[in-house]
């Protein structure tokens, strides 16, 4: 209670530990125990307004810290406050000041219209009337939920679900935003749809927004600072170009030439397979790839092209490899 | 005062919610009045027979034990006697692990299931309840009560029973934390409601220690106690002895509720990622 996490930092994480006890059967009657450490000693700070990334493969342990910081699961060890509240003591008190998203769960009430959900919000946060009136229409504007609010929420797709929560956890001005992998399954609008509003929600209203998700695409979008975690530790905390350069990850480049070709000769890039006209080419990601997709396109004949993003696990990989050799 | 107000009309919403989540299956329900009318039917044509080899059974006459029947139709979705209430789907959320969604929510997770099948109770009352009733009540000659004062009473005693028959259904759900198939429990806890509520025979009619037992259980508040209201066969000082014994009850398992709720919340893990 009389812990503050003063004003700069909304989220404080110190050498935050989550253990479970696992117990295996290894034979008749015969049961082995053991531990498994699935968050292990993090520690971090997050600041009032800022967006960050919170990423890993699966198994990290992101979704542990998150039902940490939501106060759904205790910590085994270290000290954790979000808004000066150690949520697992005071998990009610905390539930008012922070909204929660996760991709692969819904808030809303299956069977009932959207609406109904929101009505139900309204009286669970005590949201005063005027105040959940005009929340409620700022979100139903800049989600397009207008035509949907009538609706039961088992017919919505998923975009259209997806929005609903976020609506949802909006309601009662929080000041903490944990979104786990809201844009998980989505289509490409629906994804830029969600990223807009999240944007427009960070610098207006100075939303604190913790974001785990597995498209780097969100991160670059929306977030300037990105932590790493995998198994349980922390492995890299900072801007997201200078992930890919620890991680030295390459984007690659796929051109489709008007015919078949000898490997392209272009720079920096490499070519790392070559199929009929079509041909891959890696170059580092924290390059940019016009200068690259000039040349090439003076140069051959260029029939069509696209640049794939590094995969998120691919990174991490090549990061963790690095760390344990040296 | 404001914060339990504030509380009130939360619950209140939940329990409307319910209400009109049930009220949207308008075909489910008409099939189940339907069901509920062919079984009364049977069971009454089978208590009539049961009551003419032995007139005075467990005290009643061929009247009241054919009404016996049909309040048991009329009660058994409301009290989930066979299931069908709540405890199926929080099962299932604690198996999928959503249950992380409710526990991240500023309310009492017992409090606002029991507004949740507070809701679906009432509308299963008025839906699936009275129109059994008064089928009942056109082809046989039923014993209802005349004063306004006993319908009163019988309403509290339903109400006090609906509170028990959440507690126990509560208790099974939360064992889905252990367990995480609530199947078997859900089977077992059926068979005691459906035996040990007075469903399939009045608990009047069993002799000795069986039926001492049966009596004292709180499954006895659910359906047995509430008929014996109706039918006037407790009143004066002995309905006061019904109420506390079904408070009792509800008090106890409702602590029971809360103390595995602390320890499931606290040690056992959500599932899933």
């Amino acid at each position: 209670m009389a812990e503050t996490a003063g004003p700069e930092n909304l989220i404080v994480l110190d050498g935050v530990e989550k253990v479970f006890d696992v117990r295996k059967k290894t034979g008749f009657l015969r049961r082995e125990r053991r531990q498994v450490r699935a968050v292990d000693g993090i520690s971090f700070t997050v600041p009032r307004g800022e967006m960050v990334g919170y990423i890993g493969p699966n198994g990290a342990g992101k979704s542990t810290t998150i039902k940490m910081l939501t106060g759904i699961l205790t910590p085994s060890g270290g000290r954790l406050r979000v808004a000066g509240i150690d949520p697992s003591r005071e998990r009610t008190r905390l539930a008012r000041r922070i909204g929660v998203v996760f991709g692969q769960r819904t808030t809303l009430w299956w069977d009932l219209p959207l609406i109904d959900s929101y009505r139900l919000m309204h009286r669970m946060y005590r949201i005063p009337d005027a105040r959940f009136r005009e929340n409620l229409d700022r979100c139903v504007e800049l989600l397009e939920l207008g035509a949907l609010l009538d609706v039961p929420v088992r017919q919505l797709s998923l975009g259209q679900r997806m929005r609903g929560d976020i609506a949802a956890a909006l309601l009662h001005d929080p000041e903490v935003l944990y979104l786990d992998e809201p844009t998980i399954g989505l289509d490409v609008v629906s994804k830029a749809k969600v990223r807009g509003f999240l944007r427009d929600l960070n610098a207006e209203s100075g939303t604190t927004v913790l974001l785990t998700t597995h498209d780097l695409t969100d991160i670059e979008q929306l977030c300037r600072r990105v932590m790493v975690i995998d198994h349980g530790r922390l492995m890299y905390d900072g801007a997201l170009a200078g992930l890919h350069e620890v991680g030295e990850s390459e984007r690659t480049l796929v051109v489709d030439l008007e015919r078949e070709l000898p490997p392209i000769d272009a720079g920096s890039a490499r070519v790392v397979r070559v199929e009929g006209p079509r041909q891959w080419l890696a170059f580092p990601a924290a390059e940019s790839a016009a200068p690259l997709v000039a040349r090439i396109a003076a140069e051959y004949p260029l029939a069509d092209l696209s640049v794939r993003e590094p995969d998120i696990e691919a990174v991490i990989a090549k990061m963790y490899a690095e760390k344990t050799n040296s | 005062m404001h914060v339990r107000t504030g509380r009130f009309r939360l619950y209140a919403a939940v329990a409307q919610s319910a209400f009109r989540r049930y009220a949207t299956y308008r075909i489910a329900t008409a099939a189940g009045v339907f069901t509920n009318t062919v079984f009364g039917l049977i069971l009454a044509y089978t208590y009539i027979a049961l009551w003419d080899e032995r007139p005075g059974l467990g005290g009643y006459d061929q009247a009241q034990a054919v009404t016996y029947v049909w309040l048991g139709q009329a009660l058994l979705t409301v009290m989930a006697l066979m299931g069908g209430g709540f405890e199926a789907e929080l099962i299932e959320r604690i198996r999928t692990g959503d249950i992380a969604v409710d526990l991240y929510r500023p309310a009492d997770l017992q409090a606002w299931w029991l507004a949740t099948d507070a809701g679906r109770g009432l509308f299963q009352l008025l839906g699936r309840g009275v129109a059994p009733m008064a089928v009942g009540a056109l082809v046989f000659d039923l014993a209802l009560p005349t004063e306004p004062l006993r319908w009163l009473a019988f309403a509290v005693a339903v109400a006090l029973g609906v509170l028990v028959s959440f507690a126990i259904r509560f208790l099974v759900a939360l064992s889905a934390f252990w367990l995480m198939d609530g199947a078997g429990v859900t089977q077992v806890a059926m068979l005691a409601g459906t035996f040990f509520s007075g469903m399939l025979l009045p608990l009047n009619v069993f002799p000795g220690v069986l039926g001492e037992i049966a009596r004292a259980l709180p499954w006895s508040a659910l359906l047995q106690l509430p008929a014996d209201v109706f039918l006037g066969t407790v009143g004066g000082a002995d309905l006061l002895g019904t109420y506390a014994f079904q408070l009792g009850w509800a008090v106890a398992l409702f602590a029971a509720g809360r103390l595995l709720q602390a320890v499931a919340t606290r040690r056992v893990v959500v599932q899933g990622g």
